[in-house]
């Protein structure tokens, strides 16, 4: 009995991984054979059964990135059949198990394609990206010590529970990776709603979302068309509405901000 | 730069552009809607030629006129430029691309459809705004009244266009477009502009949906009426059934 | 070396006050002066880095993520405890001391588990000016709730996601520190060796895992935020990369090792499922408020529900055995961490363990569920059944959950004073690396506290001690030292690709956490760690002829990295061995056979084991050399735990 289902059959399964050796190489998709795959097991850890084989047989494992393996750290990004962390919704690539697929399947697994997201490795690309939006200004200028005891400040629990919504992205990037136009609005909206509707981030409102869009841009994202993939594929559900908040911060901020550069 | 390029050339503002453009074309598209409807009247074109008499010399729809050509240029132009802003995002593309599980098809070819209007546009404008303002070849209305005999009668170009069957096909087909282009772009404009409230955002979205079928639907029921149940003058032919006689006569 | 842990003098509640005043500043002007390195960006390192930033130190942060916002950190359920008293139900900061001392099973210092508490108020004001949405009342008050068995409600908490947007709070400091150009970040670079010059830590060596390439930096002073070890044991609910390396080499250099038996086993984790598992999910402790634990009354009956013969729900109610609820009365199913792991392993020793493995037991909800209805279960944790049925594919709704402990955090790590420096001058360990607040057992939402409180609040005054007795000269990599240990880790990494062994690093971590797992887990006796200890040291020199690593020092080679970090937990899991058979007593995480209550439950020793186990490196293959930090305890009266 495999795991808690007795009736769980091991799997044999065809993959198609996108092998790159380093940024600058040519890539392709190469095919591999997996056996015994048992449907207990996370993708990752399926994963980790080819690497094995590749290591034993004297080959480099497919390099992807990954840490946490419970759905927070944002750090795995696979493509999986045309989908951000493949078929199941609202789910991470750690996330999603092998009893999604079946006996036979041919997987294809690529990188996060966007041109602001380079390959490092195989499936590894560089989302440092999203850290220069984030440091273009999604935070609260507040030195550590001499802050206002936490219960100066109300919040309706309304507004703490949207900002909350917001700032449960975990920045893996699967909104970009699925855009048709790699945009990065629904990461970019994200930080700006979770600071705007809360009080602490309002003395920075206007140029806050100047800057992260002038970073965003300057990235190389495309624009967003509201076709709402990101959304569809965000593994934490995050929402369209923050999108539709952050154009109009950028619109109101544009248009009364001080600044004329 | 000024302030204001920068920010109409962020990616936001131009989608921001693309947005208003947009809809204000949807309001050209209710006024022309409803003027089109003259052809319904079956007065011999009489109304619908004295409405584009009035459309082609009253100085403050001249004026609004330079709004729509700006309104039109925008749109494309701005349209071409995020395209290819977009395209330049993703260079390398994926192997296998799933993006009918995640997204309606019309939000992802917005593009396509609009060429397909735009090309449309083209023909329709060089047929009857272009003939009828700069080329000045088209029949005058003629007739008893001194005051109307002059005008042009746009109206037998306009029926006598949809007797040939590749221009109505073009039409209807560019309507369908438009429908497509509307179904996903009214809601859109809607969401660009920063107008998404868990309260409205329902109506907008189900008021999109019914303005774009609604739109599309009345521009294609002309060439498709006149092509199949009228002859080249706009008179009914006796062929036509009794109970399409009666659904026309209601306009 | 004699230990000093420069305990401030005076009663307990002024020490930390008094400390601040006596503690040596750097002249405002002087502090651009000062190049401080700090190591790791989860809670304590991204802390101490944006406010040391703030200061005006220059600052270079590294992690070995693509992002700060990687760190393990993140996965924090639970909450943070702050002694606000918001709830108006006798907490105090006294309290909260008392609670963290005693939940500790009376191994930690008494002085630094006090200002622990009494700073544990800021960071919720620092939190939420950061602007991190903690959950909030309807009136726009802060809400809290208890947690892990505290007898009032001091846990703040953002859903079940605490850790998470405590992190990008920190995060956003950070990121705010590195656009004014106080930090530079270095991501994807991970810490390979300590550079000491003169006796004090002066620099690091880092690879870039990227490019391969290896890479000297200096400062005046480094600060080492690098997490805890608990993948020593393979299995665990740590991250896959969390690793003891840069811990490791720290000690190696001279910095001393303190308690590094004292692991924490978490009772209620998803069970393994095959030998292709890679980690284990936590699943929150609070699920036992309502979850009645229980296996099958006997071993035949078990061994039918492995093979699949019957079902779950086919045992009768008179075959169940609710073993908690059993041995333990008055706290059932509520007993300390601890005591569920335990008697969850018995059950499972005896046979009487349940899915495939035969290592889970049930957590049933079944009575709850009749109770209030399968909504109201599904408002109190609909969240947390839907990610078990993700990871198992079975309903919580329609049959128990299984479960069993998982190593969770550790305790131990490197010694540290009151300063929270090692016992290399110029070193700090901040957060779960260093060793000093938990004693021999943590409580629920203590650790983000601690990672938080050393980061914000301490290492800024404590730093600047050092710094201020240290000329504001530039420092550079110059040094002969910075070259020696530079050319040390080219070595060891060309002799890692150089051995072209047969077994991967996973096989030999596998073995390692396995032999951790059984003689050095939730029960230990002599025999048993006497036998660990030769078991590793085989496995050590196995892996030093026999691991396989393929392609070059010169790319991304996770490979590499993966085979660096197991021949350290290979040496650190001797250690832990070590301490575990030093320690002659059963406390907190710490369970020897040997020293339990006729009741089963841990026999402290304190007259002869109130003490800080600090190991001093001694060359490779040599017995390391234990220190000992008596333990005083003036404010606390000692008890032994019951919970019968």
């Amino acid at each position: 009995m495999a795991g808690s289902n007795p009736n769980a059959k091991p799997m044999n399964l065809t993959l198609n991984v996108w092998r790159q050796a380093g940024r600058h190489a040519e890539g392709k998709i190469v095919e591999y054979k997996v056996k015994d795959i048992s449907p207990e097991m996370s993708f990752l850890e399926m994963l980790d059964v080819l690497n094995e084989d590749l290591l034993h047989a004297g080959q480099d494992p497919v390099a992807f990135d990954h840490d946490c393996r419970e759905g927070i750290c944002g750090s795995c990004d696979l493509f999986i059949n045309g989908r951000s962390h493949g078929p199941e919704k609202g789910t991470t690539t750690c996330q999603l198990h092998m009893r999604k697929f079946s006996d036979g399947d041919t997987i294809t697994i690529e990188p996060w394609r966007a041109n602001a997201f380079p390959v490092n490795k195989d499936l590894s690309v560089d989302r440092s990206a999203f850290d220069r939006i984030i440091q273009a200004g999604g935070y609260v200028s507040v030195n550590t010590g001499g802050v206002p005891d936490g219960n100066d400040i109300t919040i309706p629990k309304e507004i703490a529970d949207r900002a909350f919504e917001a700032a449960t992205c975990i920045g893996c990037g699967a909104c970009v990776a699925a855009c048709k136009n790699a945009s990065a609005m629904l990461f970019v909206s994200a930080k700006v709603s979770q600071l705007a509707l809360l009080p602490q981030g309002h003395a920075e409102r206007k140029t806050r979302v100047e800057n992260m869009v002038a970073q965003m841009d300057k990235e190389g994202f495309g624009a967003c068309s509201n076709i709402g993939s990101c959304a569809a594929e965000c593994p934490v559900g995050i929402s369209l509405e923050n999108i539709a908040m952050l154009n109009r911060e950028f619109l109101v901020a544009k248009a009364t901000s001080n600044n004329l550069a | 730069m000024s302030w204001i390029t920068k920010t109409l050339t962020s990616s936001i503002g131009r989608k921001l552009i693309m947005s208003v453009t947009g809809l204000f074309l949807c309001t050209f598209l209710v006024v022309h809607l409803v003027g089109n409807l003259q052809l319904f009247k079956h007065d011999g074109g009489a109304a619908f030629n004295a409405y584009s008499h009035f459309m082609g010399t009253n100085p403050i729809i001249r004026t609004i006129e330079w709004g729509l050509v700006l309104g039109f240029g925008f749109h494309i132009y701005e349209a071409f430029a995020l395209t290819r802003r977009n395209k330049a995002a993703r260079g390398q593309g994926y192997a296998q691309w799933k993006a009918e599980q995640n997204s309606e098809w019309t939000s992802r070819n917005m593009g396509i459809l609009g060429t397909i209007i735009l090309i449309f546009l083209i023909v329709h404008l060089y047929n009857f705004f272009w003939r009828a303002r700069f080329a000045g070849d088209l029949p005058k209305m003629g007739g008893a009244d001194v005051e109307t005999a002059d005008y042009d009668n746009l109206y037998l170009a306009v029926v006598s266009s949809f007797q040939l069957w590749w221009y109505v096909l073009l039409y209807v087909a560019a309507q369908i477009s438009l429908g497509y282009h509307l179904w996903h772009g009214f809601r859109s404009g809607f969401q660009t502009l920063g107008l998404n409230h868990r309260k409205y955002i329902p109506v907008i979205k189900y008021a999109g949906y019914v303005f774009s079928v609604v739109v599309a639907a009345g521009f294609a029921s002309m060439p498709l009426y006149f092509f199949l149940f009228t002859n080249e003058r706009g008179e009914v032919v006796s062929n036509a059934s009794s109970l399409l006689q009666s659904v026309a006569s209601a306009f | 070396m004699l230990l000093d842990s420069k305990i401030p003098e005076g009663p307990l509640a002024e020490k930390w006050e008094k400390h601040k005043f006596n503690v040596k500043l750097v002249n405002p002007a002087n502090k651009r002066k000062y190049d401080v390195i700090v190591v790791g960006t989860g809670l304590a390192g991204s802390s101490a880095a944006a406010s040391l930033a703030e200061l005006g130190y220059n600052v270079k942060a590294f992690t070995y993520h693509d992002s700060p916002r990687r760190a393990h950190s993140i996965a924090a359920q639970g909450g943070i405890n702050a002694a606000k008293n918001y709830q108006n139900d006798g907490d105090s900061v006294f309290r909260l001391f008392y609670d963290t001392i005693k939940g500790g099973d009376y191994r930690a210092r008494e002085a630094n588990v006090y200002r622990l508490a009494q700073v544990s108020v800021n960071i919720i004001d620092q939190c939420v000016a950061q602007g991190v949405p903690f959950a909030r009342e309807y009136g726009g008050l802060l809400a809290n709730r208890s947690f892990g068995g505290a007898q009032v409600s001091r846990t703040f908490y953002a859903r079940g996601q605490t850790g998470q947007q405590l992190l990008l709070g920190a995060y956003s400091a950070l990121s705010r520190q590195v656009a004014y150009g106080k930090v530079k970040l270095y991501t994807r670079s991970e810490m390979l060796d300590l550079v000491m010059v003169d006796g004090v830590a002066r620099g690091i060596v880092t690879r870039n895992v990227i490019t391969g390439e290896i890479e000297n930096h200096a400062a005046h002073a480094v600060v080492l935020a690098t997490g805890g070890y608990g993948n020593v044991f393979y299995l665990s609910t740590n991250a896959k990369l969390c690793n003891v390396t840069a811990a490791w080499r720290a000690h190696k250099k001279g910095a001393y090792f303190a308690n590094p038996c004292f692991t924490q086993i978490h009772p209620t984790c998803i069970p393994v499922s095959g030998d292709y598992q890679s980690k284990l999910t936590l699943m929150s402790e609070s699920l036992r408020n309502d979850g009645r634990v229980w296996v099958p009354n006997t071993v035949e009956l078990a061994e039918r529900l492995r093979k699949g013969e019957i079902k779950v729900n086919d045992i009768a109610e008179a075959d169940r055995d609710y073993f908690l609820e059993r041995k333990y009365p008055a706290f059932g199913n509520l007993v300390p961490r601890d005591v569920a792991s335990r008697n969850a392993k018995q059950m499972c020793d005896e046979g009487r363990g349940v899915g495939s493995t035969g290592l889970a037991v049930y957590l049933d909800f079944a009575e709850i569920i009749q109770r209030i209805g399968a909504d109201g279960v599904s408002q109190k944790y609909g969240n947390l059944f839907a990610m078990y049925e993700k990871i198992t594919g079975e309903d919580p709704y329609k049959m128990p959950m299984r479960i069993y402990p998982a190593v969770h955090y550790t305790m131990g790590g490197l010694w540290v004073d009151y300063n929270l420096q090692t016992t290399i001058p110029g070193l700090y360990a901040t957060g779960e690396c260093n060793f000093s607040d938990h004693g021999a057992n943590r409580l629920g939402a203590s650790a983000l506290m601690q990672g938080l409180a050393d980061g914000y609040f301490v290492i800024p005054y404590t730093i600047g001690d050092y710094l201020a007795q240290t000329a504001p000269k530039p420092v550079d990599t110059q040094h002969p030292a910075f070259a020696e240990a530079k050319a040390g880790v080219q070595a060891r990494t060309e002799q890692l690709l150089a051995i072209k062994g047969t077994r991967t690093p996973d096989q030999f971590h596998k073995a390692l956490g396995h032999i951790m797992w059984e003689y050095c887990g939730m029960a230990r006796n002599a025999e048993g760690l006497r036998h660990a200890k030769t078991e590793i040291q085989r496995l050590r020199k196995e892996f030093w002829s026999d691991v396989r690593v393929v392609g070059t020092g010169e790319e991304l080679n996770q490979t590499l990295e993966k085979a660096g970090r197991v021949a350290d937990f290979l040496e650190l899991g001797e250690l832990m061995v070590d301490d575990a058979l030093a320690r002659n007593e059963s406390c907190g995480g710490h369970f020897r056979e040997e020293y339990q209550t006729p009741e089963g439950e841990a026999l402290r020793d304190d007259e002869n084991f109130a003490y800080v186990a600090a190991w001093e490196y001694q060359g490779d293959n040599q017995p390391e050399k234990l220190n000992k930090e008596d333990l005083s305890f003036e404010n606390v009266k000692l008890t032994q735990r019951s919970y019968k």
